[in-house]
């Protein structure tokens, strides 16, 4: 009996705790207002919205068009945009700037930021904020388009950033964080800017999903960025590609890199990289696949190389990068270089040149593969020998130097190529 | 005119190396189209043909087929005819069927498998390229009477034309590397009608490697209207230029 009566007093005791709990959640979540934004509410401009609104709040902004710019959210709110609301900073300053955390904005069209050489004007910055979410935006003709400075774990997802300038010099980037942590940066599209994603001492964030297209110098671009992800990205028609420079731990996974075409255009350029990992991208008609300048430890591997000008431009001063069953299809070179001694390391790639045989049956060449070949060395070293392309006396010189080299890089061979293409 | 055409034709027509000629650039451009599953791919093995074999053809059946149809041009001679009208006929006549050869050989299978410009250009380079040779041959032929003369004479053409001018342009690259060679480089290219029928094709098929810094200029001059009106425009010379050399020692020539 006492037992009885003990589990009925905990059952009580844990009930009522428990609608304690529920009615602060209840009361808290009424205390949220929602503040309604439209030319025949209360509120028609949204600074006032937010300057009366609490912790919390969510503001909605009702479709039309606000001439507003420089709006400050300094609180831990909400700004909902519904059915597409305008807000139209007439080139005079920024669109919205977030100095809270927590702080989410959704829905709206951002139009017209100013534009300047002194300050970088963005439709939407996001400063010293912690868990801010953008989502669902569309930016036109902003000079920078998302910016995150000292933020950490934020979110830039769905948004669409269009740019209207002419020239690289008058266009600042799409997306650019600055000195943040962790932030996810998802289907998102970026055209038309100075460089579509930026980062800049930015750690531990993921690229996903984005598409990144003719943009004016590259469709990526990080700095001083290490540890960070981009995955399943399309980079097409950018004035250089994609460029990685002066990072540690980048992965690049499964992305598109397609014509990239120019002067010198690169589909992934590697400045003084090391330990980055290159798996499952496909490099498809770009003036040069991938150049690796200064980089080390790189693991390229699974990627397709098809119909580039140069598959892999992999210069002297580059150490223990390691190329495993990639494909290398219809290149025009497939490796090019600059010197002589060389600690890289080619096994199991499928190179549609390779003209070996297999007696074993092991599905790989008997005989190792140089990917080198003397006339990629001779265009290296005067240009202009360019005009002889598929000329009957360069491959003959070619099919010579295969069978007894003497001036191609004699260690930079695949020692066992596969006779049929990799899965990828 | 017309008459001696067809007889040229018709004699041409009598012996089946051309028909063999027609039959092997059809096997092996139908072979290529159907091994290789992409198509571009094939347009490239292609592309060597034409750069190496037509011409190669051309220039040696032309040559080979002047000097077996000697009697017969000493016979017209004796007739009243201009001798410019029997040089041209024979030249029309061999023209006419080695571009018929071309054509069913390799234009119609381009014409199924790949019509794109590629293919487009390639034919162009290649119906050039048969009658340059041609006008070559004839050139060879009339500067001298004896028949292992002119074929060496015509091989000899070939192989400058093919192998040894590129090396020397190779060598004249490494000689002068410290100085801007972009536009001799361009004139040099115009002296070469093998290395322009390459360019135009490279042109349509390379164009990524083209695009980089170094091919920027060919792209510039080459893949503009302008430049594939120039190059048809330098092919054309090529055709015509060695013709009238011809025409004008024949004339004069004692037979």
């Amino acid at each position: 009996m006492h037992n009885f009566f003990k589990n009925i007093f905990s059952l009580v005791s844990s009930t009522m705790l428990l609608m304690v709990f529920l009615a602060n959640f209840i009361s808290e979540n009424i205390n949220a207002k929602e503040i309604p934004v439209c030319a025949t509410c209360q509120f028609k401009n949204i600074q006032a919205a937010i300057n009366s609104a609490n912790t919390g709040d969510i503001i909605v902004v009702k479709s039309g068009i606000y001439f507003e710019n420089k709006i400050q959210i300094n609180k831990t709110i909400s700004l909902i945009g519904e059915n597409n609301p305008v807000i139209d900073a007439q080139e005079k300053d920024e669109g919205i700037t977030i100095s809270a955390n927590n702080v989410k904005v959704s829905g709206f069209v951002i139009k017209n930021t100013a534009n300047g050489s002194i300050n970088d004007f963005a439709g939407i910055r996001v400063f010293k904020a912690n868990h801010v979410e953008v989502s669902n935006n569309t930016l036109r003709n902003t000079f920078f388009g998302i910016v995150f400075q000292d933020s950490k774990n934020g979110e830039i997802i769905n948004n669409k950033i269009i740019g209207e300038n002419l020239n690289q010099t008058k266009s600042g980037n799409g997306i650019q964080l600055w000195q943040c942590r962790n932030i996810a940066i998802k289907n998102n599209y970026v055209t038309k800017h100075r460089d579509g994603i930026y980062f800049e001492f930015s750690r531990f964030c993921h690229v996903e999903n984005n598409l990144s297209e003719e943009n004016f110098r590259y469709g990526l671009h990080f700095m001083f960025s290490d540890n960070d992800w981009y995955y399943h990205n399309v980079f097409k028609n950018n004035g250089t590609g994609a460029a990685v420079m002066y990072s540690k731990h980048i992965s690049m996974l499964y992305n598109d890199f397609e014509n990239n075409w120019g002067d010198a255009s690169y589909a992934l350029l590697l400045k003084d990289i090391s330990d980055g990992i290159i798996i499952g991208n496909h490099f498809t008609k770009n003036t040069i696949g991938v150049l690796l300048d200064g980089s080390n430890r790189i693991n390229v591997t699974r990627n397709l190389f098809e119909n580039n000008g140069w598959a892999v431009k992999l210069m002297a001063n580059c150490m223990n990068d390691t190329f495993y069953k990639n494909n290398f299809i219809a290149n025009t070179f497939d490796v090019s270089t600059n010197g002589t001694l060389y600690y890289s390391y080619f096994k199991n790639n499928y190179w549609d040149k390779y003209e070996g045989y297999d007696l074993n049956k092991d599905h790989l060449g008997d005989v190792p593969y140089r990917p080198v070949s003397l006339y990629s060395i001779i265009v290296e070293q005067i240009p202009q020998a360019m005009m002889l392309l598929r000329s009957f006396t360069v491959d003959v010189m070619d099919k010579a130097e295969r069978i007894i080299p003497s001036l191609i890089p004699d260690l930079l061979k695949d020692e066992e190529p596969k006779m049929q293409k990799n899965k990828i | 005119m017309l008459k001696l055409i067809k007889y040229v034709v018709y004699d041409i027509l009598r012996n089946r190396i051309l028909l063999g000629y027609t039959l092997l650039l059809l096997t092996v451009s139908l072979s290529l189209f159907n091994l290789e599953d992409d198509a571009a791919k094939a347009t490239l093995s292609l592309t060597n043909l034409i750069l190496i074999i037509i011409p190669l053809v051309s220039i040696i059946f032309s040559t080979i087929h002047f000097y077996n149809s000697y009697e017969f041009i000493e016979l017209l001679v004796a007739q009243p005819l201009n001798r410019r009208t029997i040089l041209l006929s024979q030249y029309f006549g061999v023209s006419i069927s080695l571009f018929t050869a071309f054509f069913v050989g390799i234009g119609i299978p381009v014409l199924l498998y790949n019509a794109s410009s590629t293919g487009l250009i390639l034919l162009l380079s290649g119906m050039l390229l048969t009658q340059i040779f041609v006008s070559i041959a004839f050139w060879a032929s009339v500067v001298t009477r004896d028949k292992a003369k002119g074929i060496g004479l015509s091989l000899m053409i070939w192989f400058y034309f093919s192998l040894i001018y590129d090396g020397l342009i190779l060598f004249f690259l490494f000689s002068f590397n410290d100085f801007p060679l972009e536009k001799p480089i361009l004139a040099l290219t115009c002296l070469n009608p093998v290395d322009l029928g390459r360019i135009l094709i490279l042109l349509k098929m390379d164009i990524s490697a083209l695009m980089g810094f170094t091919g920027a200029l060919y792209k510039d001059f080459f893949g503009s209207a302008f430049g594939l009106i120039f190059s048809i425009v330098v092919m054309s010379i090529w055709i015509i230029i060695p013709m009238l050399f011809a025409i004008r020692i024949f004339n004069r020539k004692n037979l």
